[in-house]
């Protein structure tokens, strides 16, 4: 009698649970600063996240996909640190993501690791990051394999000589060594190498000294905003333009935006990245216009590119395990992954579960009266020099 | 003659009954241990909210009681999150060890800093420990080859607690820890308060011009409890540090100096108990709006600062003993 009931009592269980499987979601925990200074970005980021789940709806391997959405308001690791724990033992997220900046990756790197929950950084770009967890997948870009890729490139195009004019800060640091790295190694002279004070209003001492030096090629670094203008009138106040000397940079110094407030002085310059808005190729196209028509004629960007594929990779991993949201399967299935983005073609390296990703070298001319970045040279699948 | 021990032992009674206590701090500790049985997927929060609220007491010590007004005590805390995260980064992942020497090097540098603290006042304090904070802010910024600089330090995680209390997911012994190290803290800080040397340091932040009239050497009184202060900031850096493996600029950052003086205005100021609720005030208001909508919870926490500031010019605590009919 007692056994009967114990069978009667599993079997119950066991159909309950299965009924639970049928209807079950998986529970995506998205980590961002969506408050605080970074907040455009995290809102590019979640844009792209949105898109993508707009367009293949919100059900895959018969599962049904649930964002979390938690906020960091700004660089704060203990605080990402404390959101993937909480995703992890209260909202039970499946897979966490998000991550623009590299502490808040760092924080939640350990989380990712106990609870064997798969994780995938969708911007963070200091190499370091994919080695802090196993579990950790990058959608991104990093910092050196863009840059690194850069340097040698401008060597093989007859740059003899340059000079580095980096932000002082981590990401400055890093594009500073990974450019020089690039360009040394080929067999190029560096010049010298200065730092500018992270918020910085006025260039003109600095790119002084860099003409002093009279390199053929100065290479910049600065964040976004106010400054690529600043910078632009500076190099082309004392004639360190194009053609007279060539500028070398990391995208974002020449982003639509960017463009606009540096005007004529951006003509000619030459950025290495792994996202261009204006590529001409229909699946860039679509994204593009999809995009901006969801967000009010707002352009996409390094950020929303990094989301719209993150969520590509979970969405492929997710029908590839059919379904199995554990890390370990997760995972396996992201391993050496590789597919068309509107980027281009991207892969998932295997090993480092890094992305690997062609890098375009793109110059600033005028189409159609209007100043954009031309795609003048590709490099396919480039990996991240440092792993 | 008769006279003078009749107010020594009044003012040594005086000082017994306020270090007595009370029915409501009797109840109010055991409270804290709610969340373990409760709330136990809450403990990561509980486990900032104790380190905040440590932060805060540290702040109430030097703000509230002797009138050293801050916006730049990050620096202490930072000083000791980092100190507790190269220990362990080195190799010396034992807890109770790295926590001390974290407090005392952010108390050592807090006794260095004392000098210039008491040669100032009003302004240019306010100057003075925002520039120490941006200072030290920047140089873990450039020091990039030991802080991590802007990438931030991963930390291996702490060694068990006693060689038997692992840091946990959940964050159980993250908590205890960390409410364990707030008691003892809370312990000490109730003693100093109640003593004649923090009737000395209330005479200082009321008229500091009087007290060496009254034979009361202000200045190094100022200089042990801004001491004692900048280690305690150290010990909840530290604390931090070791239960989130992990340690950022951030800990530096004049946010942080700020938000802690914004849970001392809550709380109310000048009563230990204002930090420990504005802590709590602070962070689960901040965790529950932010849950509600990420992007726009700051105005939230900006409409509750001016409600309590307007209506409640001592804090919710002053506030309350208020209403209970009691005076400050």
């Amino acid at each position: 009698m007692l056994t009967h009931r114990i069978t009667a009592a599993l079997g119950l269980a066991l159909a309950m649970s299965t009924s639970a499987l049928a209807q079950e979601t998986v529970k995506i925990g998205v980590i961002l600063p969506y408050s605080g200074p970074f907040a455009d970005a995290a809102n590019q980021l979640q844009a792209g996240i949105d898109l993508y789940i707009a367009k293949h709806g919100d059900t895959v391997a018969g599962k049904k996909i649930e964002l979390i959405k938690k906020d960091t308001g700004g660089p704060a690791a203990d605080v990402a640190q404390r959101m993937a724990q909480e995703l992890v033992v209260r909202d039970g997220a499946d897979i966490i993501a998000g991550f623009a900046l590299t502490p808040e990756a760092l924080g939640a790197a350990p989380v990712a690791d106990e609870a064997q929950k798969l994780m995938v950084v969708m911007n963070a770009a200091t190499s370091m990051v994919t080695e802090q967890s196993d579990y950790i997948v990058r959608t991104s870009v990093t910092i050196p394999q863009v840059n690194y890729a850069l340097g040698k490139w401008a060597h093989e195009n007859g740059v003899k000589q340059a000079y580095t004019l980096v932000s002082d800060y981590g990401p400055g640091h890093d594009a500073e060594k990974s450019f020089a790295a690039g360009f040394t190694e080929a067999g190029g002279t560096m010049l010298g190498s200065d730092r500018t004070p992270v918020a910085n209003p006025d260039f003109s001492a600095f790119v002084q000294r860099v003409k002093d030096a009279n390199p053929e090629a100065v290479y910049i670094f600065v964040p976004g905003g106010a400054q690529p203008a600043a910078i632009g009138k500076a190099l082309a106040d004392r004639g360190l333009n194009p053609p007279a000397t060539q500028v070398f940079a990391q995208g974002e110094l020449t982003h639509p935006e960017a463009l606009e407030s540096m005007g004529e002085t951006a003509r000619g310059i030459i950025t290495t990245f792994h996202y261009t808005l204006e590529r001409d190729d229909p699946l860039n196209k679509e994204f593009v216009e999809g995009y901006t028509a969801a967000n009010n004629g707002r352009e996409p960007d390094l950020f929303s590119i990094g989301g719209y594929d993150g969520m590509h990779l979970i969405y492929e991993a997710l029908k590839k395990t059919n379904g199995d949201a554990s890390g370990d399967a997760l995972l396996e299935a992201a391993k050496g992954m590789s597919w068309d983005s509107p980027r281009g073609p991207m892969s998932i390296d295997p090993e480092t579960r890094d992305v690997v990703q062609t890098v375009y070298i793109r110059e600033v001319q005028e189409v159609d009266g209007k100043l954009q970045n031309v795609v003048i040279h590709e490099i396919a699948n480039v990996k991240d020099p440092l792993h | 003659m008769t006279n003078s021990t009749l107010t020594q032992a009044t003012a040594r009674d005086w000082l017994r009954r306020q270090s007595r206590w009370s029915l409501p701090e009797i109840i109010f500790w055991p409270l804290l241990l709610l969340p373990f049985v409760l709330f136990p997927t809450y403990l990561p929060l509980a486990n900032q909210i104790a380190i905040a609220a440590l932060f805060a007491l540290s702040v109430d010590l030097i703000l509230g009681y002797a009138g050293i007004i801050t916006l730049g005590h990050a620096m202490f805390f930072g000083l000791g999150a980092y100190c507790a995260a190269l220990l362990g980064k080195n190799g010396w992942g034992e807890p109770l060890t790295g926590l001390l020497i974290a407090g005392a090097f952010a108390g050592f540098i807090g006794f260095v800093a004392s000098f210039i603290i008491v040669r100032v006042q009003h302004l240019a304090l306010l100057m003075i420990t925002l520039g120490l904070g941006f200072l030290t802010l920047e140089l873990a910024n450039s020091l990039g080859w030991l802080t991590g600089g802007a990438d931030g330090l991963r930390v291996p995680r702490t060694w068990p607690i006693f060689n038997y209390f692992r840091f946990d997911l959940w964050g159980y012994t993250a908590y205890g820890y960390s409410l364990a190290v707030l008691f003892v803290c809370f312990l000490l800080s109730r003693r100093l308060v109640n003593s004649s040397f923090g009737l000395a340091l209330r005479g200082v932040r009321e008229n500091s011009t009087r007290m060496p009239a009254i034979g009361s050497a202000y200045k190094s009184h100022q200089q042990i409890i801004y001491t004692i202060s900048a280690a305690m900031a150290g010990l909840a850096g530290a604390l931090l540090a070791q239960t989130t493996s992990t340690v950022a600029l951030e800990v530096l950052s004049f946010n942080r100096s700020a938000d802690v003086v914004v849970m001392l205005i809550l709380g109310g100021t000048g009563r230990l108990y204002g930090a420990i609720i504005g802590a709590i005030i602070f962070l689960v208001a901040r965790d529950q709006l932010a849950g509600i909508n990420p992007q726009y919870w700051y105005f939230w926490i900006g409409l509750l600062l001016m409600v309590v500031v307007l209506f409640m010019p001592k804090g919710i605590l002053g506030f309350i003993s208020r209403l209970a009919g009691k005076r400050d």
